[in-house]
């Protein structure tokens, strides 16, 4: 049946899209241990992508709410599912080539949105779900977790001012380590949950599924795997301007980074919102530049950041509902297969540029500078 | 319905404090713990020294005491998350 053709390109793009979640967000767990030399990049990737799995199992609260809470699904076609992962992933990857670490779950949201709209129109969108649950949480997260951090880390500073520097950093490096894992865990069970809740809304949308199911054993496993192993990939680029671009971080800030990231994390999901792991990551980081005397908090950056936060909800909705106008035009199996060929192109020709300046486990850790080597035009206004 | 929930918010930031910064604080509590006691004061002014243990029995359990905390908390978290997680009840929302 053409049918299951199609959900199987559509899972098979869903867990492509988790991939690229996975290495985008490396950093947000892994960044300041890896600036601080706390732990060798590779091990760091390596235990964040294991941490990934683990935590993909821990909960599976987040995931029917993904979907359900901000689109109609009864409106939701697998084409629908199939262009919004095409505008998600198309960002994700974008944004990783400029090494700006954009929310991933905003250019799922983002995708997923603007294809729901091109086949069904606005009302079919929750719009008080979208704002309540998705944009103020976005808006207010940066700025609970920079809070939290600062007094963590002001904190920090201040405990141990009487040990030696020597003794400071090695004490800390262990806290860092274990504030990061459990940035790690907190990633892989809020993130690896919206893909599992989009395969699940294939499956409901396919008729698989009854609607209001929990997702399947085989759906939580693929989703764990496939995040994991993007971690594992790690997304150099961001990892880079995560933990050498906004601050210059010590390992008594990183502890205080990762603690807020995880706290924030951990308890909005049990709230029910669907934070982006980035912005709570990058809101941290700031304030560990915040409360520590003398730190400088490199707001050029911060602001081109912030600037890509605001595009990508708009920007992933429109690739997502371009692809939806393309896939609906051809129409039936042979417009989502289009989608995706022309998906894959862009991501081939996306990887090919990133290899012109390539950044990796070895120079990830070069000294900032505002226009290095590396630097790649700024992205247009998405 | 409201557009901001503002008892999650308040949840969130005390419980944020408490657990993002109390917690490493507890830690570097038991961080100056451990170093109090004679090692250090007769290691000079090295400041590029790792030493961290001072050598002091009661800072050491001091730092232990503060070390089991944060692993407790960390623990009970977890749990917490995890019965969160996974209902035991089939819960439709």
């Amino acid at each position: 049946m053409s049918n299951d053709v199609v959900l199987a390109l559509v899972v098979i793009t869903a867990l492509g899209f988790d991939f690229t979640n996975g290495f985008h967000d490396t950093g947000n767990a892994m960044a300041t241990s890896i600036a601080t030399g706390a732990l060798p990049p590779r091990i760091a990737v390596a235990l964040s992508g294991a941490l990934n799995l683990v935590g993909a199992f821990l909960s599976l609260a987040v995931a029917a709410t993904i979907a359900s809470g901000l689109v109609n699904t009864k409106l939701v076609t697998l084409t629908v599912v199939a262009a919004g992962l095409a505008g998600g992933i198309i960002w994700n990857l974008l944004t990783w080539l400029f090494g700006i670490p954009s929310s991933s779950s905003h250019a799922l949201i983002g995708g997923v949105i603007g294809s729901t709209m091109a086949a069904a129109g606005g009302s079919s969108i929750k719009w008080h779900g979208l704002i309540s649950k998705v944009i103020i949480p976005a808006g207010l997260s940066p700025v609970i977790a920079a809070l939290i951090a600062a007094a963590g880390t002001w904190m920090l500073y201040r405990i141990s001012r009487s040990l030696t520097d020597g003794a400071r950093r090695h004490g800390f490096r262990v806290g860092q380590i274990g504030s990061a894992c459990m940035v790690s865990l907190a990633h892989g069970t809020n993130d690896a949950q919206k893909t599992m809740g989009v395969i699940t809304l294939a499956l409901i949308a396919n008729g698989s599924q009854k609607a209001g199911s929990n997702a399947p054993f085989w759906v939580i496993l693929s989703c764990a795997l496939a995040i994991s192993i993007g971690t594992y990939v790690g997304g150099w680029r961001v990892i880079r301007t995560l933990g050498k671009g906004l601050v210059e971080i010590e390992s008594p800030q990183g502890m205080a980074a990762e603690s807020s990231s995880a706290a924030v994390i951990l308890l909005s999901s049990s709230f029910g919102y669907s934070l982006s792991t980035t912005h709570v990551a990058t809101g941290s980081i700031i304030g560990t530049g915040l409360g520590k005397k003398g730190a400088e908090v490199r707001w050029s950056v911060a602001g081109r950041m912030a600037t890509a936060w605001l595009f990508t909800l708009p920007a992933a909705a429109v690739v997502g509902a371009g692809a939806y106008a393309l896939a609906h035009g051809i129409g039936g199996t042979a417009g989502v297969v289009i989608d995706l060929i022309i998906l894959l192109v862009v991501v081939a020709a996306i990887y090919w540029r990133s290899r012109a300046s390539k950044v990796d486990h070895n120079n990830v850790n070069d000294s900032w500078s505002e226009r290095p080597e590396q630097s790649v035009p700024e992205p247009a206004a998405a | 319905m409201s557009w901001i929930n503002y008892t999650a918010i308040w949840k969130i930031v005390v419980f944020g404090l408490l657990a993002g910064a109390g917690l490493p604080a507890i830690f570097a509590g038991g961080l100056f713990a451990l170093s109090r006691g004679p090692k250090v004061q007769t290691a000079g002014a090295d400041a590029d020294s790792d030493a961290l243990v001072g050598g002091s029995m009661a800072g050491m359990i001091i730092a232990a005491i503060c070390f089991l905390i944060v692993l407790a908390a960390i623990g009970w978290g977890i749990y917490e998350v995890y019965q969160i997680g996974h209902p035991a009840a089939p819960k439709v929302k």
